[in-house]
Parts: structure tokens; sequence; C-alpha cells
């Protein structure tokens, strides 16, 4: 095994261990929270809403390397291009429902 | 001198073009994952616009916060393991490899059993998934998950006794990669579920 080799192995289990660390504080911090009913309702949601999406990018970056290969990162723009739609379509359906509902 | 140079190229360019279909194969599975991503979407969206249809049956409230907590923790270890899987991979540690995926398969195993079990205790107190629209919505997002990892403990025990069979060889390598992106793309899902569903659920 070469030097480099070595390195890179090394810098892989770096980020997986510093990966799961962020990961456990993130759930913590939400479930802390909530259980302990430390905010109002709106700024609750929305502070646990950023730990998840903080949360999603640690396992996309330090657990699925999306950042990692040679060439364009075709993987990266699908996964956004997916994110676009699965935004839209949950909180399209959320709209459109909250106004049925206005309007019942 | 000129046949060396030529099979040299000739080699040069399998190696270049085996190693082209991988990388495919792999962005291939990455658009999976994103039409998956897709299919949840749907999921949550259904579930966010019917959670207070409750009818007078079960409630968010009543979700069993240490079950869910449980859940959560032995699946975030499990996407760790399943990473320091890959790692042993790479360093061509065939024995080491095998057993980080076989923990990875029990803290899965885990997670189902811990699953099925809310499941069962729901359905018992009443809670079934004709309930209510509220039921109907979760018992599928909850569920389809559930499959998802289901699915992936089969997919990982084949996957292990083809290691046993012909070690580590660059197609089981790529296969490895491949179940550990899926891997942790479920747990990727769970952080949703974890938040929209549960937390946001008991508050």
């Amino acid at each position: 095994m070469t030097n480099h080799e070595q390195t890179e192995h090394t810098g892989a289990m770096k980020a997986y261990v510093i990966g799961f660390i962020l990961s456990i504080i993130l759930t913590i911090i939400p479930l802390l929270l909530v259980l302990n009913h430390m905010m109002a309702k709106t700024p609750l949601m929305v502070s646990i809403l950023i730990a998840a999406i903080l949360q999603f990018a640690i396992q996309l970056f330090f657990f699925m390397h999306i950042r990692e290969g040679d060439g364009p990162r075709y993987n990266a723009m699908a996964l956004l291009l997916g994110l676009v739609f699965a935004v839209t379509v949950v909180f399209g359906s959320i709209w459109i429902m909250e106004f049925n509902y206005v309007v019942q | 001198m000129v046949s060396q140079s030529v099979s040299a190229q000739a080699s040069g360019h399998g190696h270049d073009h085996g190693h082209d279909q991988g990388e495919l194969k792999v962005l291939g599975f990455w658009i999976f994952l994103v039409t998956d991503c897709l299919l949840f979407s749907t999921f949550f969206g259904a579930f966010a616009v019917l959670r207070g249809h409750t009818d007078g049956g079960f409630t968010a409230h009543d979700f069993d916060v240490t079950g869910f907590i449980l859940e959560t923790f032995i699946l975030l270890i499990s996407s760790f393991t399943s990473g320091l899987a890959v790692l042993a991979m790479h360093k061509g540690k065939k024995n080491s490899l095998i057993r980080w995926l076989i923990l990875t398969v029990l803290l899965g195993a885990m997670f189902v059993g811990l699953e099925i079990n809310e499941f069962t205790n729901m359905a018992r107190e009443g809670a079934t998934i004709s309930r209510s629209a509220f039921l109907t919505s979760f018992f599928s997002l909850v569920g389809l998950h559930g499959a998802h990892v289901s699915f992936g403990i089969m997919w990982m025990i084949g996957l292990m006794v083809q290691l046993a069979q012909r070690g580590i060889t660059p197609v089981t390598k790529r296969k490895i990669s491949i179940i550990s992106l899926y891997w942790h793309f479920l747990d990727a899902v769970w952080i949703f579920i974890f938040t929209v569903v549960y937390l946001m659920g008991v508050m």
C-alpha cells in the first residue's frame, strides 16, 4: 500500500467518524428541544427542520461522498433536480390542501 | 516491440472501459436513488396533508417516544458501520468487511424488529391502517421505509454470500459500494421521518 493510499484511508476514516459524531449531535439537539418544550411552536419546527437538513447534508458529504469522482458530477446534478421535485411535491401538496381547508 | 505496445494499449483501453462501465453503474444507482427520493416525497406529501385527519382516534401525540428514539440511533449506527465496511473493503480486508456487514445487517434487523413491534402495539390499541387518514398515511410512509430496510437486509446477506465465495473483486467492490450508498440513503430518509412524523408529532 502506497503512502498516498494510506493517508487517503485515514482521511476517509476521519470523515466517517466526524460525520457520525455530527449526526448524533444533530439528532440529540432536536430531541432535547422537542421533549423539553424549549421553544414556541414555529421556531421549534424551523429549528428541527434545519437540524434534519444539516444531517441530510452530512450523510451526503461525509458518508455518500457526493463530491468524489472525476469529471462532471452527474449524480449531484440528478440529486439536485430530484430534491427540487421532492420539495415541490411536498410543499405544493401542503399549500394546495391548506387552501382547500380554508375555502371549505 | 510494436505488437507489445499495441497489446499494452489494448489492455489499457480494456481497463478504462471496465472502469467506465463500473462508474456508469454507480451513476445509474444514484439515479435510482433520486427516483426513490421522489417516491418518498409523494408519501411525505400525503402524510403532511393528512396528519391532522385522525378521526378521533390515535393521534401523533400517542407515539412511543422511547421506541422511535431507539430506532433512530440504531439506524444511524448501522449507517456508520456500513461505511466502515466500505473502508475495510478498500483496505482489502475481506473478513473485517464481512464482520462489519454482519453488524450492519443485525442492526438493520433490530430496527425492523422494533418497527414491527411498534406497528403491532399500535394495531392492538385499535390504531390500524384503515382507522383514519392519518394512520393510513403514517403506516404507508413508515412501512415503505421499513420495506426498503428489509429489502436491503436480504440484499446484504446475498452480497455476503457472494463475498465469501468470490472474495473482493472489482465487481463485488462495486456491489458493496452500491449497497452502502443505498443504506446511507435509507438513513437519510429516516432523518426526515424522525423529524416530520415523530418529532413534529409528539411536540
